[in-house]
């Protein structure tokens, strides 16, 4: 289903007393139908963005445009036309899954009749008629991120907001969501607009990349342009008992230069790419060298954050947690 | 969709949140009965003190579980709001065509079907147990009336003080203030017989008092329209203070655009 | 002969309970404002009520009052203790206590320490306080530590019914489990006129509640006698040997739970 809008922001700041400024100069534009991920540490800004996005928060300046509707002064119609799963799951223990359902359903203004047959497809979507019935205070937190999806999509929006859809959840439950949201852009031609501080989330699903570090976007494009725009990746032989780090290394650098790796292996950043690795392979079995392990690191989402703001992803999160303790 | 089917939804689910917490439940119909049946054949012999307005303690102190039960109205739409947005669920609501008036309205309305339950269970405990009242059925009719309507006043308290403190703990620290206002005042004796001055001040001031003596006049007085004009016009200016209070707390809260 | 770890756990736990509560007014004030507030409102609001023909007590409707204002505190004191206890089995603490303790029975003889301390704080504000507005006392210095002794059996007694509870539900919701039963004892007393002057069904309760002799003591020896006092001391002291009981066994079935 093609949209004609998606999301655009220009100059979005938001500030808070103390003179906070969570948000400082979002520039965005997603396209429709497209997956945007929209990754940074803690504390980096991402759901203040989100909540600007959504019209929960006014903008202290800028301008923000989604479904092509202005974010400040068309508030209703732009949250006619999304929908969102924020950071809390935001249910009520007490009801039970259908009603939560019917309830969003009745409040959008869905009729009686579609609001039944609207609840049990949206539940049968994320795999909870068994548990349809029950109060929301027994479902599991994996349960509850699908109730929260079902919820957002209750009123077919065209476009959908997730901010950390999977945080705390096992392996098995974010790789179900990862495929429903995959699903919803492609086949449904949902525009998913997705906050996230794993970086494998961002790399598996999103078309496009935003990072985001003290309010601020460091970086945007594809996953692998960004990654494209650090480096090439490197190769690391260890070699095994016997043989000679100096022969691995004359090897070695006749395929790229000499770059750090760990202290009893030899690192090269290939000059042109994966394809040096079979010829490295050749070269080093034609010498007759043993190599205890040859492996390959191709440069991560990670290693684009480091490069643009100087600190790791994780170290960075690591860092916001220290602050915030401050 | 219209504010009215808004606000049905919200009461609706509010009632069922309700019903489906017992101790919500329990509560307002345990306690007030135990404290009603206590202090009334307690302070029965109150009744010997001269100038006492009637024969029967329980006549006379009836009015109070109906207070009482106001004030759980209160704890419970605070509490229950204050929940919803601890948890993030009014972000939700406010995300959907919700209107902000018709959510506290939509809360009053499943405060008020309870209370309005709470209160005529008050009043049959009383008629089984003898009381009569002097204004007869239209008076008891007035009487739920009153009393659902002061139910109403203090759950918009309560809505007020969730939406400006975002905690529930917050609204449960309210219950005792509350319940002092409720002592203080001239629950346990007409104001001409309290004896202390500074207490007999304090009651006489205390807007609790007029809503308990209109309840009473009507089970042990018949029709005084003073004391029904002062209680109802209390009630009414709660009422109204307690919403316009709460709606500025919404908007306070809900930043939406 | 009782080890010197008991001793050693009961003081540990006792200081940790006084020292959050000391420290936290939200756990402080409702404990000493409430009794406060309830004497002031019954010694204050209902004092035209010894005017009812009968009603002889000789010293005041305000010396009345504080008794069972006093025993009322004194009661709650150790259902608050009571809370406590069961916040801490819900949130986990006590799991580190009952892994921690050589001699586990001192847990609870440190909750009640901290009771009887936090409540020794309320009564000595609640006294002066009463003082202040001129309440009569006709009773000797002996008469007057038989009755802070005796109000110290009672929140004895309530600690252990609290801690019972807590330690059998092991959360907060068990907490009108733990106040309903305490509050309807007070009240199905004399609590506002003496016994001889009630009628009906609550005179026939109130003459086996073990609450009206607790009062009844009291209210002799605020005012110089020792009438009721032979009955209620032994009453009181086999209802803490009997909730003591429960207690231990509540503290089993949490034995059997958190481990």
């Amino acid at each position: 289903m093609a949209q004609a809008h998606g999301i655009e922001a220009e100059g979005l700041v938001r500030t808070f007393k103390g003179d906070i400024t969570a948000v400082d100069g979002i520039d965005l534009s997603v396209e429709p139908g497209e997956i945007y991920g929209f990754l940074g540490p803690n504390g980096a800004g991402k759901s203040t963005t989100v909540h600007m996005l959504t019209t929960l928060l006014p903008p202290t300046s800028g301008t923000g445009r989604v479904a092509g509707f202005d974010i400040v002064k068309e508030g209703p119609k732009v949250r006619s036309a999304i929908g969102a799963a924020l950071q809390e799951a935001a249910l009520d223990n007490l009801l039970t899954g259908r009603e939560h359902l019917r309830l969003q359903c009745a409040l959008h203004g869905i009729s009686r009749a579609e609001r039944k047959v609207r609840a049990q497809e949206l539940l049968e979507r994320v795999g909870l008629t068994l548990a349809a019935d029950r109060k929301v205070g027994g479902y599991s937190g994996g349960m509850k991120r699908r109730l929260d999806l079902a919820l957002a999509l209750a009123h077919r929006p065209t476009i959908l907001f997730l901010d950390e859809p999977t945080t705390g959840l096992d392996v098995q439950s974010r790789s179900a969501l990862w495929g429903e949201v995959a699903r919803l852009a492609r086949e449904d031609g949902v525009t998913v607009f997705l906050t996230t501080q794993y970086l494998e989330e961002a790399d598996a699903l999103a078309d496009r990349v935003g990072i985001i570090d003290h309010g601020h976007i460091v970086a945007e494009g594809t996953p692998a342009e960004l990654k494209a725009q650090i480096g090439r990746p490197t190769v690391e032989a260890i070699p095994a008992d016997g043989a000679t780090p100096e022969a691995v290394s004359r090897i070695m650098e006749q395929f790229g230069e000499p770059t750090g790796g760990s202290a009893k292996g030899v690192a090269v950043r290939l000059e042109h790419g994966v394809q040096d690795l079979a010829g490295i392979v050749r070269a080093l079995d034609a010498e007759g060298i043993k190599l205890e392990n040859l492996a390959l690191h191709a440069p991560s989402l990670d290693d684009v954050f480091l490069a643009k703001t100087g600190r790791s992803l994780e170290g960075a999160a690591e860092e916001e947690e220290a602050e915030v303790e401050a | 969709m219209s504010a009215l089917a808004q606000v049905g939804y919200v009461a609706r689910r509010s009632i069922v949140r309700t019903s489906r917490q017992p101790a919500n439940i329990i509560f307002p119909f345990v306690f007030p009965t135990a404290l009603l049946a206590v202090t009334s054949a307690g302070l029965s012999p109150a009744t010997r003190i001269p100038g006492f307005p009637s024969k029967s303690f329980l006549a006379f102190f009836l009015a109070f579980p109906f207070i009482q039960g106001a004030l759980f109205a209160t704890m419970n739409a605070g509490t229950d709001l204050a929940r919803d947005i601890q948890s993030g669920f009014l972000n939700r609501l406010a995300l959907t065509p919700l209107r902000g008036g018709a959510l506290i309205v939509g809360q009053l309305g499943g405060i008020a079907v309870l209370a309005f339950v709470q209160n005529c269970y008050y009043l049959t405990v009383g008629l089984i147990a003898g009381v009569r009242l002097e204004s007869g059925i239209v008076g008891g009719i007035v009487l739920i009336i009153l009393a659902t309507g002061v139910a109403i006043a203090f759950g918009a308290l309560g809505a007020f003080f969730a939406l400006r403190t975002g905690s529930g703990e917050a609204v449960q620290g309210l219950f005792p203030l509350l319940f002092v206002g409720l002592f203080l005042s001239s629950m346990n004796l007409p104001r001409n017989l309290i004896e202390q001055d500074w207490f007999r001040t304090v009651a006489t001031f205390n807007p609790i008092s007029y809503l308990i003596e209109g309840l009473r006049s009507l089970i042990i007085t018949g029709w005084n329209w003073e004391a029904l004009g002062l209680a109802f016009g209390f009630a009414a200016l709660l009422a109204g203070a307690a919403m316009v209070l709460a709606n500025w707390a919404l908007q306070l809260r809900l930043t939406r655009t | 002969m009782i080890r010197r770890d008991f001793w050693s756990v009961a003081f540990a736990v006792a200081w940790r309970v006084l020292h959050n509560v000391f420290t936290t007014p939200s756990l402080f004030l409702p404990g000493m404002i409430f009794p406060l507030f309830f004497f002031t409102a019954f010694a204050g609001g209902l004092s035209r009520v010894d005017n009812i023909p009968g009603f002889n007590f000789p010293n005041g409707y305000t010396a009345f009052q504080f008794v069972f204002v006093l025993l009322q505190s004194a009661a709650f004191g150790g259902v608050f203790t009571g809370f406590g206890i069961a916040r801490d089995f819900e949130y986990g603490f006590a799991r580190r206590l009952l892994l921690a303790a050589p001699r586990r029975s001192g847990i609870v003889a440190g909750y009640a320490l901290a009771a009887a301390g936090r409540w020794a704080v309320t009564a000595t504000i609640l006294t002066i306080v009463a003082l202040a507005v001129g309440m009569q006392v006709g009773g000797s210095g002996i008469d007057l530590v038989a009755l802070y002794g005796l109000a110290l059996i009672v929140n004895l007694a309530g600690t252990l019914w609290a801690s019972g509870i807590a330690m059998r539900l092991r959360t907060v919701q068990a907490g009108p489990i733990m106040q309903l039963p305490v509050f309807l004892t007070l009240f199905f007393a004399p609590v506002y006129v003496p016994l001889a002057l009630l009628n009906g069904w609550l005179h026939s309760v109130a003459s086996v509640n073990p609450a009206t002799s607790f009062l009844e003591a009291g209210r002799s020896l605020i005012s110089g006698s020792t009438d009721h006092v032979s009955l209620a001391f032994p009453l009181a002291i086999a209802l803490a040997i009997g909730l003591s009981v429960w207690a231990w066994r509540g503290l089993r079935s949490a034995e059997r739970a958190a481990l």
